[in-house]
């Protein structure tokens, strides 16, 4: 969670440097649910997310450097370059893209976990979205989808309350909870957790799992929790009071997770110090592996469109 | 050589695809237990079983994507949508995702999937079920698009686009299916990307593409009458294009006719005549002559919507116009 937080700081110092470009969006504050979630996944699970995605890159294990020198639009990133941040990917990892058109990923996710059914295997796809896409038709028609085929993919909705300037109860219509919903696809399987404790998301995880692989069918998951900046770098936040953060700041996991080790004495404080300042030194490395990276040479352009 | 329609051409290829490669599986709306709207899946599901002919929910955009989620995994799905109008429906996942995914990740994937849908108009559906949008999908890069004419290009193509590992729109003209044609029972292919002459001739060249293709070849019989001999090129593919056969022809003839079905404005039609314009117009005779669709929406009642559809006289009247042949 620490090494999320402390790459999206970078990225944002590194955005307003004008070495990053394009739409940036930060996951501050939303790490544990990436860190729960992911943790709790086996090497042929497939993962699709969204355009926030470098929170979920991390956790997979997307290696750093790459992925800043993907944001800095280098031959060395993930993709060369091509994708940028909404769009990390690493196929050897299963991890099959950020994506930037809201609820695009949703069919992309239901074919993947196709994939796994059609071959017998014990392979999930989990597929995470915002409260946003619960507005386009591709929600409710993979739903509906995953449930009839029994397909084996976990919907893990991270709940941040707004879809850019708009709360969700200015845009929709069925209340504050949104995982009730997904008994209306009978998906039976579907629990909400506190996406600001990463313990809670592990379990609530690992207990989803376990259904999928048993071949129940889909399972949903809705996380509360809330991003403590804006949308993107463009976003001055005049849609919502500062207390609003500042109440869900007081349970920023980067901080209440720790002090909980300390108190239990899993941890001491100098383990963490040495920690932090590992992180502190891949994240500075990632700079400077993107910045030695070279834009990618010019036919670059005309390569990777046909197989 | 065995006499067969288009639909046995394409059910052929498609029973050779299942039985040749286990990854090989179909969707779509009815494809199965309903066999298929226009029958080309007929009796597949009793033969295949559920898992390789699935039936899918009315959800357009969910199956054609979960198709490229499926090609991303390996799998080689071979997707059928009702009709190509309710590709729009999909057109996120075909045109962001199927097209884009494979360069947005600087090529860590590939998309081996066929959409196959029946287009084109001509049978009293009305507006929104009589467009082809295939004409849209070919200025998409990251797509291959083919639209067959004959049983014999069905098949070919179709072997073809199932062993594509990239996203294949297979357009089927309903008009075309109960069409008859000449098949080779031994194996072959027709490569992705290569027009066929379909009539050879000197006089002037005749482009076109699907059903348009009867047209033309009618038109031509009526030009041999009064002397005239035109020869037919069938792109048969629409991304990428063979302007090369094309050219060649033209320099040939030193005339030029392109047939479009569907609206005239800002179609495939007028790009193919601008082209052959910039390549070839030290031998053209004259303008690159032009028919299209009405730039109308397609009505219910038939004497409307043939006014719309090009048809064999006005291929006569517009080489007359321009050529004065």
């Amino acid at each position: 969670m620490y090494l999320i937080r402390q790459f999206e700081e970078k990225c944002g110092e590194m955005y307003t440097r004008g070495q990053v470009r394009g739409f940036l969006h930060l996951y501050i504050g939303e790490e544990a649910i990436a860190v729960g979630a992911i943790s709790q996944l086996q090497p042929h699970d497939y993962i699709v997310t969204h355009y926030r995605d470098h929170g979920h890159a991390l956790a997979r294990g997307l290696d750093t450097n790459r992925t800043m020198a993907e944001l800095f639009g280098r031959v060395g990133g993930l993709s060369k370059g091509k994708g940028g941040s909404m769009h990390l990917f690493d196929a050897d990892k299963g991890f099959i893209g950020g994506h930037a058109i809201v609820g695009g990923q949703f069919p992309l996710a239901a074919g993947l976990a196709l994939s796994h059914q059609y071959r017998k295997t014990d392979g999930v796809c989990v597929v995470f979205f915002g409260d946003g896409s619960t507005n386009q038709g591709t929600y409710h028609e993979v739903m509906n989808l995953a449930s009839v085929w029994k397909l084996p993919i976990l919907f893990f909705l991270e709940n941040n309350l707004y879809g850019m300037g708009s709360r969700f109860d200015r845009v929709r219509a069925g209340g504050e909870d949104f995982y009730p919903g997904a008994a209306t696809y009978g998906i039976d399987h579907a629990a909400v957790v506190d996406g600001m404790d990463v313990i809670a998301v592990q379990e609530a995880t690992k207990v989803a799992l376990e259904s999928i692989r048993a071949g129940n069918g889909p399972a949903f998951i809705e996380a509360k929790t809330f991003r403590f900046q804006g949308h993107s770098m463009a976003d001055p936040v005049k849609y919502r009071d500062s207390s609003e953060t500042e109440a869900w700041e007081a349970k920023d996991p980067i901080t209440t997770f720790p002090e909980d080790l300390i108190a239990q004495g899993l941890v001491t404080e100098a383990e963490l110090a040495e920690i932090r300042a590992s992180v502190d030194a891949e994240v500075d490395e990632s700079v400077k592996f993107a910045e030695d990276s070279p834009f990618p040479p010019d036919e670059e352009l005309f390569t990777d469109i046909y197989a | 050589m065995t006499e067969i329609t288009f639909r046995q051409a394409l059910q052929r290829g498609l029973r050779e695809a299942l039985d040749a490669d286990p990854d090989v599986f179909l969707m779509g709306e009815d494809i199965g237990k309903y066999d298929g709207a226009y029958a080309v899946t007929q009796g597949l599901l009793e033969k295949y079983g559920p898992d390789r002919i699935r039936d899918t929910p009315i959800s357009e955009a969910a199956f054609v994507g979960a198709g490229v989620g499926a090609a991303v995994a390996g799998l080689r799905p071979v997707v059928e949508l009702m009709s190509m109008s309710f590709s729009l429906v999909a057109s996120d996942q075909i045109v962001n995702m199927a097209a884009k995914i494979r360069y947005m990740s600087g090529g860590q994937v590939k998309v081996p999937m066929v959409l196959r849908a029946p287009t084109g108009g001509g049978v009293q559906l009305a507006a929104t079920h009589s467009q082809s949008f295939e004409n849209w999908y070919a200025s998409t890069p990251g797509l291959k698009v083919v639209t067959p004419s004959t049983p014999y290009d069905a098949l070919g193509l179709l072997r073809s686009s199932i062993e594509d590992d990239n996203p294949v729109i297979f357009a089927e003209n309903a008009l075309l299916y109960g069409t008859r044609g000449e098949v080779p029972d031994e194996e072959f292919r027709v490569p992705i990307g290569l027009a066929d002459v379909k009539r050879e001739g000197s006089d002037i060249t005749m482009v076109g593409w699907g059903h348009g293709i009867i047209t033309l070849l009618d038109a031509a019989d009526k030009l041999a009458e009064t002397g005239v001999k035109a020869e037919v090129i069938d792109l048969r593919t629409l991304r990428p294009l063979d302007m090369d056969t094309v050219t060649e022809s033209v320099e040939k003839t030193g005339r030029a006719l392109v047939l479009d079905e569907n609206w005239r404005t800002a179609g495939l039609g007028a790009e193919i005549a601008a082209e052959i314009g910039y390549r070839s117009s030290d031998y053209l005779d004259g303008p690159v002559a032009r028919v299209g669709g009405t730039d109308t929406p397609s009505p219910y009642t038939r004497p409307l919507e043939q006014l719309g559809i090009p048809q064999t006289q006005w291929v006569i009247d517009e080489i007359e116009k321009t050529y004065g042949l």
